[in-house]
């Protein structure tokens, strides 16, 4: 959790995925309403740049989405989260972790053999 | 500063094909401040490539590190106890630097990450516009200010040519004519005189034409 979305770099996102995300979910306040001015618009900004590097290397760029929720909106979060997972369910494993659950024996048999 | 954008990351993956190991290395001088080629770019690009290359099946182990500067000795010494360890260095710093790094380390492939653009500035976020090619003899303080070597598409001394049409340069209605800018300039510091002092011709053997320059300052050496 952090105290801010302006606080989320492209690397910390692409990090969630290298440590085996299938999906990350980026909540940010309402627009407008940022403690700190545009901390959400930044950060929505940066969602969008993880959206079209999965994109160009083939991970899937809907594995990434930004919502904004006021704190009081407990059902709403509860709603956008179960379409987020259903959505990410029906993706399946990222390619990552289809290659990783793969075997690692197997893709260190393939690098030593090219 | 100089300036520079990113290749595209199938380009980078197609250069990495042969290697299994290698250092991602940025710089934190013009690159950084053009944000191609920093700290963040490093970790952006190498997890981008960790992800694009296990999701192929053939994992990749990165080093991410950011010298002060690629196109300083002093900055470069560093690396050299573990760069052998590595096959293939992928520098994000501009062609300058990119060079030094490969002559320091004669053993190290070195690839580019980035396209090095030209010597600019900061328009505003995400927009950079260029301003001096390093001719090697100034002109700026007879030319209002602005630069007849860049801003003119013809880096003519005695414009504006028979392209400028209403202020516009006849390479493209986007670009401002240099020389209309350099007199409209002129008048406003109340300087035409100046257009008459420019040099009946401009020697270019300070500039490119003689091959890559070198500065010797023998008060500094
Ligand atoms: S290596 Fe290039 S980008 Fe880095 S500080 Fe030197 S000139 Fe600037
Ligand atoms: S006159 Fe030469 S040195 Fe001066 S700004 Fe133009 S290109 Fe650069």
């Amino acid at each position: 959790m952090l105290p801010c979305t302006g606080r989320i770099d492209e690397s910390l996102l692409l990090k969630a995925f290298e440590n085996g995300a299938d999906g990350v979910m980026v909540i940010g306040c309402l627009e407008g309403d940022c403690h700190y001015v545009n901390g959400n618009i930044r950060a929505r900004a940066r969602v969008e740049r993880v959206y079209n590097i999965l994109e160009q290397i083939n991970i899937g760029p809907e594995r990434i989405r930004m919502y904004n929720l006021s704190a009081g909106e407990g059902a709403k979060f509860a709603a956008f989260t179960s379409e987020f997972v259903t959505r990410v369910e029906e993706l399946g494993p990222s390619p990552i972790n289809l290659a990783r659950s793969n075997g690692p024996k197997e893709s260190e048999q393939e690098v030593q053999a090219t | 500063m100089i300036t520079g954008t990113p290749k595209p990351i199938e380009e980078i993956l197609e250069m990495l094909e042969p290697y299994d190991n290698i250092i991602v290395a940025g710089c934190f001088g013009c690159v950084t401040v053009c944000r191609v080629g920093g700290d963040k770019e490093v970790q952006v690009l190498s997890s981008t490539l960790r992800l694009a290359r296990e999701a192929a099946g053939r994992k990749i182990e990165i080093k991410e590190v950011c010298l002060e500067r690629q196109c300083d000795p002093e900055y470069l010494e560093p690396m050299r106890p573990y760069i052998e360890d590595y096959q293939a260095v992928l520098s994000i710093a501009c062609g300058a630097g990119i060079q030094f790094m490969a002559e320091k380390f004669t053993k190290s492939p070195l690839l580019p990450g980035i396209n090095t653009g030209f010597l600019g500035v900061t328009e505003r976020q995400g927009e950079w516009t260029e301003r001096c090619q390093g001719c090697g003899d100034c002109v700026l303080h007879l030319t209002g200010g602005i630069c007849p070597v860049t801003r003119c598409a013809k880096s003519i001394f005695h414009g504006p040519c028979g392209g400028s049409v209403q202020g516009t340069c006849e390479v493209d209605k986007e670009v401002k004519c240099g020389w209309q800018l350099i007199i409209d300039r002129l008048v406003t510091l109340d300087q035409m005189d100046n257009y008459g002092k420019l040099k009946p011709y401009k020697g270019w053997d300070s500039s490119r034409d003689g091959g890559p320059r070198r500065i010797i300052r023998e008060d500094m050496v």
